[in-house]
C-alpha cells in the first residue's frame, strides 16, 4: 500500500512538472499574436484594438523570451505562487479556488446521483440477464450516451424547467440550481456506470461460487448481499477513476449551458484569452486532484478486496 | 455513505416537491451575454454602467446628445480648448465620501492611461479647479462630451485605486451598489441610499452572464429572469408568443459590415468592390438570419438620424449588374464558374469571429452569393482581435464585423478611430478620400448639430461611393421582459439597462 501511495506521490510531481511545461509550449504554439487575444479577452470584440494590444505587450512584457517566463512560472510555483489572471488582473489561486469549488460541488453531486441510478439498474439487469429489465436498460443507456450533454440538458430544462416549471433553467446560487446540470451529467455516467455494474454481476451471478450460495439455502437477497455486492464493487469503483475523464469533458459544456461558474467554463474562456497563467494553475490542480482521485480509487479497492490485502 | 446518498436524494425530492423561487421574489434577474472581466472601468466598465452602479461625467439621452450626469453643467472657452466642468453638489460615493472635483481628475487621469477611450481625444491636461474639473485640449474637439458619456470614463471614488491605479473594488455614485461580485458572471446590487438623485422603486437586483442565447431564452421563458438582454432570432420569435415575457426591440447604432482591404489587387479598383456589393442580397440575410427588417443600404440605420443620409442612392442587389462589372474589368469565368485573368482566380479570405453568433452564418451566406457572380471565398471564424492584428500586418483580406458606432454615444467618435486617412483597425483600409478626411477632421471641431449635418451628408455619400466598407445589414437589440416589470425601455445605446426607472406592476 506505501508502494502504492508513494508512486502516487511521485506521480503529483511529475504531473506539475509535465502541465506547467506543457501547457505553457501549447498556449505559444496557437495561432495568433498573444497580446492581441489578450486584449479581446479584456476589452471585448468592440474595443480590441492595436493601442490595446500594445499596453497589454507592453503591460506584461510580452517580448521577453518564452524561457524567461516559464523561468518565472516555476520560481513563483516553489512558492506555491500561481501568479495574476492577465485579463482580471485577480490571483489566480483566488480564480481556481472559486471556480474549482463550484465545480468539485457538481461533479460531486453528479457521482453521487449517477451511484443512485446506475449501479443500482445494473445489477438488476445482471440478475436477470436477457430480461425485460436488462434490454431495456440497455436501449436506455445506448441512447443516453449517444446523446450529447448539450441535448441531454436542454432535453431536462424543456421538460422540467420551462415545461412543468419546478425547477430552475440555470443560474446559480440557490440550491435547486444543482440539480439539473448534475442530473445532466449523472444520466451520462449512470449509463456506462449501469453497463460495467449489470457486466460484473452478469458475470458473478453465473459463477460457480454464487451458485454454490444459492445451493447451499441463501434467499436471493442474502445470496446478493454476501457474495454479489462485493464483488460487483471492484470494478464499479475501479471504473469511477475513468468516470472522472468524462465528468471533466462533461463539465464544460454543462457549466455553459446551465451557467455555472465552474472550472470548465472558465478554462476554456482563458484559453481564447491566452491567460495563461490561470491555464497553467488550472490545469496543475486538477491535474494534481486526478491523481488525488486515482489514489482514492486505489484505496476504495484496497478496503474492497481482501485478495489485495494479502499480496 | 447510504446515509449520504439519502440525504441526497431527500434534498432531490424536496427540490423537486418546492417551487423555485429564483424570480419570484422582490429581486430583480437580469441576464446578458457579457461576462465581467475584472473590477476596472476599462475592463467592466459597460456593465457597472448598465447596472447602474457607476456615472459618468456627461449622459445621453435617448438621441445620444450629451445631458447633465455628475456634472451639472459645463462650458467651453472661446478657443474651443479648454472645457470647464461644474460638479453637481452633494454627491457621494457608495463608501460614503463626497465628489470632489479631485477625485474626478484621478478617474479621469487614471482612465486616460488604460486602454479605452479617453486616450484618443487630444487632451493636454486634466485638473481640478475648486469644485470645477477643467480639461485642456491640444486643439478644439468637440465629441469629447461623448467621450466623457463612454463607460471606460466611469467615476469611481479615490478609495477604490491601489497606489498603482488599477482599482481594486468598484466605488461608484450610482443609484445602485455593488452587495456581491463574483466576476465573471455574477453580480447583485441593492439600492443605494445615499443616491443624489430621485429613489428608484427596485431594491435590489442580480445580474447574471449567460453566454449561450438558447438558455438565456429558456431562462427568460422559465421565469427564472426577469429581464434578458440579447435574444437570437429563433428564441425570439418563440419568446414572443409565451404568455409571460414580452418581447421589446430597438434599433441600436450598430452595422454587420464587409471592412475591405483597398490595397488589395483584386479590390484596388472601387468597381470590383461596388461590383462585391451588388452581388450581395441583403433582404435575402436579413429576412433569413437576423429575422427583422435589416438590409442596411447605407452605413447607418434611419434610427442614427444625424448620420443617415436619406439621399444617397441606397445600395442595391443586382447580380447581372455585378457580373458586367467585373467583366468590364477584365474578369473571366473558368469552367468552375470562378472568375479569372491572367492566369488568377478571384479568390478571397473572409475573417470573421463567433463573439456573435450571427456573424458565421452571415459568413456562409456571403461566400453561396458571391459564388454566384464568381468570386470564390474561404471563411476563417477566428478570434475578433485577428481583425486588428492583420489590418496592422496587412494581410487581411475582407472581415467581415459587427461594428459598433456608439462606441461614445455620438457616432463621430467610431468613426474618428475607424476612417482616420491611414486607415482604422475595425474600418478602412488602404483607403483613403481627401474631402472624407477633411469633412470628418472639421466634424470633430464643430459642437453645433445643424452646421456638422452637410459634412455628415458628404461623408457618408463619400463612403457610399467609394465602399471601404460594405454596409451588409443593420442591428436591433432585443430582451424578453417579464410581465411583472413596468416602466422599461431599452437604450438603443446600451449604456444602461434601466434598472433605477423599473418599477413591480402592482
Amino acid at each position: 500500500m506505501t508502494r502504492v501511495l508513494g508512486y502516487r506521490l511521485f506521480q503529483a510531481l511529475l504531473v506539475a512538472l509535465t502541465v506547467g511545461v506543457l501547457t505553457f509550449i501549447m498556449i505559444r504554439a496557437l495561432p495568433g499574436d498573444m497580446a492581441y487575444r489578450i486584449a479581446a479577452g479584456r476589452y471585448g470584440y468592440d474595443m480590441v484594438n492595436t493601442d490595446a494590444a500594445n499596453a497589454v505587450r507592453t503591460e506584461l512584457g510580452l517580448d521577453q523570451g518564452g524561457t524567461t517566463a516559464l523561468g518565472q512560472w516555476f520560481s513563483d510555483l516553489v512558492r506555491f505562487d500561481l501568479g495574476v489572471s492577465v485579463v482580471s488582473g485577480e490571483a489566480v489561486i483566488d480564480e481556481v479556488r472559486h471556480q474549482l469549488g463550484h465545480t468539485v460541488e457538481l461533479a460531486l453531486a453528479a457521482v453521487l446521483l449517477s451511484l443512485l441510478i446506475g449501479p443500482p439498474l445494473g445489477i438488476l439487469a445482471g440478475l436477470r440477464p436477457g430480461g425485460v429489465i436488462d434490454r431495456g436498460l440497455l436501449l436506455v443507456s445506448s441512447t443516453l450516451r449517444a446523446l450529447p450533454h448539450f441535448v441531454v440538458g436542454l432535453l431536462l430544462i424543456i421538460v422540467l424547467a420551462t415545461g412543468m416549471g419546478v425547477l430552475p433553467a440555470a443560474g446559480h446560487g440557490e440550491p435547486q440550481n444543482l440539480i439539473l446540470p448534475a442530473l445532466t451529467l449523472a444520466l451520462g455516467l449512470a449509463a456506462v456506470s449501469s453497463r460495467v455494474a449489470r457486466d460484473a454481476m452478469a458475470g458473478v451471478a453465473g459463477s460457480p461460487y454464487y451458485a454454490f450460495g444459492r445451493t447451499k439455502g441463501l434467499s436471493d437477497a442474502q445470496v446478493l448481499r454476501r457474495h454479489g455486492l462485493r464483488n460487483v464493487s471492484v470494478p464499479i469503483v475501479t471504473y469511477l477513476g475513468v468516470q472522472f475523464i468524462y465528468l471533466i469533458e462533461g463539465v464544460v459544456v454543462v457549466e455553459t449551458l446551465f451557467a455555472w461558474p465552474g472550472i470548465g467554463h472558465a478554462l476554456v474562456h482563458a484559453i481564447f484569452a491566452r491567460d495563461v497563467p490561470v491555464i497553467q494553475g488550472t490545469a496543475l490542480v486538477m491535474g494534481l486532484m486526478f491523481v488525488l482521485l486515482n489514489a482514492l480509487v486505489d484505496l476504495a479497492c484496497y478496503l474492497i478486496d481482501p485478495r489485495r490485502q494479502a499480496a | 455513505m447510504l446515509h449520504t446518498l439519502s440525504v441526497l436524494a431527500l434534498g432531490l425530492m424536496l427540490g423537486i416537491g418546492h417551487a423555485h423561487a429564483a424570480a419570484g421574489d422582490d429581486i430583480l434577474d437580469i441576464v446578458a451575454p457579457f461576462e465581467i472581466s475584472g473590477t476596472d472601468p476599462s475592463t467592466a466598465g459597460d456593465l457597472f454602467l448598465k447596472m447602474g452602479v457607476a456615472e459618468t461625467l456627461v449622459g445621453a439621452d435617448e438621441a445620444g446628445k450629451p445631458v447633465a450626469a455628475l456634472a451639472s453643467s459645463w462650458e467651453l472657452s472661446d478657443d474651443g480648448t479648454v472645457w470647464r466642468f461644474k460638479l453637481r453638489p452633494n454627491v457621494t460615493f457608495h463608501d460614503g465620501s463626497p465628489l470632489t472635483a479631485q477625485a474626478v481628475v484621478a478617474a479621469l487621469t487614471a482612465a486616460k492611461g488604460k486602454p479605452g477611450i479617453l486616450n484618443k481625444a487630444p487632451i493636454e491636461g486634466i485638473s481640478p479647479d475648486g469644485n470645477d474639473v477643467v480639461i485642456r485640449l491640444s486643439e478644439p474637439f468637440a465629441p469629447l462630451l461623448a467621450f466623457l458619456a463612454q463607460n471606460t470614463t466611469a467615476i469611481l471614488a479615490p478609495a477604490a485605486y491601489d497606489d498603482k491605479g488599477r482599482v481594486t473594488q468598484v466605488i461608484g455614485t450610482g443609484p445602485y451598489r455593488i452587495s456581491l461580485l463574483q466576476a465573471p458572471q455574477k453580480m447583485t446590487v441593492e439600492r443605494f441610499d445615499g443616491y443624489w438623485g430621485e429613489k428608484p422603486s427596485i431594491r435590489a437586483a442580480s445580474y447574471l452572464a449567460v453566454g449561450r442565447g438558447e438558455t438565456r431564452a429558456l431562462m427568460a421563458e422559465s421565469g427564472d429572469a426577469d429581464f434578458v438582454f440579447n435574444l437570437d432570432p429563433a428564441s425570439r420569435t418563440r419568446l414572443s408568443r409565451s404568455p409571460k415575457v414580452n418581447v421589446l426591440s430597438v434599433s441600436i447604432p450598430r452595422s454587420v459590415l464587409l471592412k475591405i482591404n483597398a490595397g488589395d489587387p483584386l479590390l484596388k479598383d472601387t468597381r470590383a468592390r461596388q461590383a462585391l456589393s451588388l452581388a450581395v442580397d441583403r433582404e435575402g440575410i436579413a429576412a433569413a438570419i437576423l429575422r427583422y427588417p435589416a438590409a442596411a443600404n447605407q452605413l447607418f440605420p434611419p434610427s442614427v438620424a444625424s448620420w443617415h443620409n436619406a439621399n444617397v442612392q441606397p445600395l442595391a442587389y443586382d447580380s447581372a449588374k455585378a457580373k458586367a462589372l467585373l467583366a468590364e474589368l477584365g474578369w473571366k469565368p473558368e469552367a468552375d464558374g470562378i472568375l479569372a485573368k491572367d492566369g488568377q482566380r478571384f479568390t478571397l479570405t473572409l475573417t470573421t469571429y463567433p463573439d456573435r453568433p450571427e456573424l458565421p452564418l452571415v459568413a456562409a451566406v456571403l461566400q453561396e452569393q458571391l459564388k454566384e457572380v464568381g468570386v470564390a471565398i474561404t471563411i476563417n471564424s477566428t478570434n475578433s482581435s485577428e481583425i486588428p492584428a492583420t489590418h496592422q500586418d496587412g494581410t487581411l483580406q475582407m472581415g467581415l464585423v459587427a461594428r459598433n458606432f456608439a462606441l461614445v454615444p455620438d457616432p463621430i467618435g467610431t468613426m474618428l478611430q475607424d476612417y482616420p486617412p491611414q486607415g482604422g483597425d475595425w474600418g478602412s483600409m488602404n483607403w483613403s478620400n481627401a474631402e472624407f478626411d477633411q469633412a470628418i477632421k472639421h466634424l470633430s471641431k464643430v459642437s453645433d448639430a445643424a452646421q456638422g449635418q452637410p459634412l455628415r451628408e458628404k461623408a457618408v455619400s463619400i463612403l457610399q461611393a467609394e465602399l471601404p466598407v460594405i454596409p451588409i445589414a443593420w442591428y436591433q437589440q432585443t430582451a424578453a421582459v417579464s410581465k411583472k416589470l413596468e416602466n422599461v425601455r431599452l437604450d438603443p445605446f446600451e449604456r444602461d439597462f434601466g434598472l433605477a426607472s423599473m418599477r413591480w406592476a402592482q
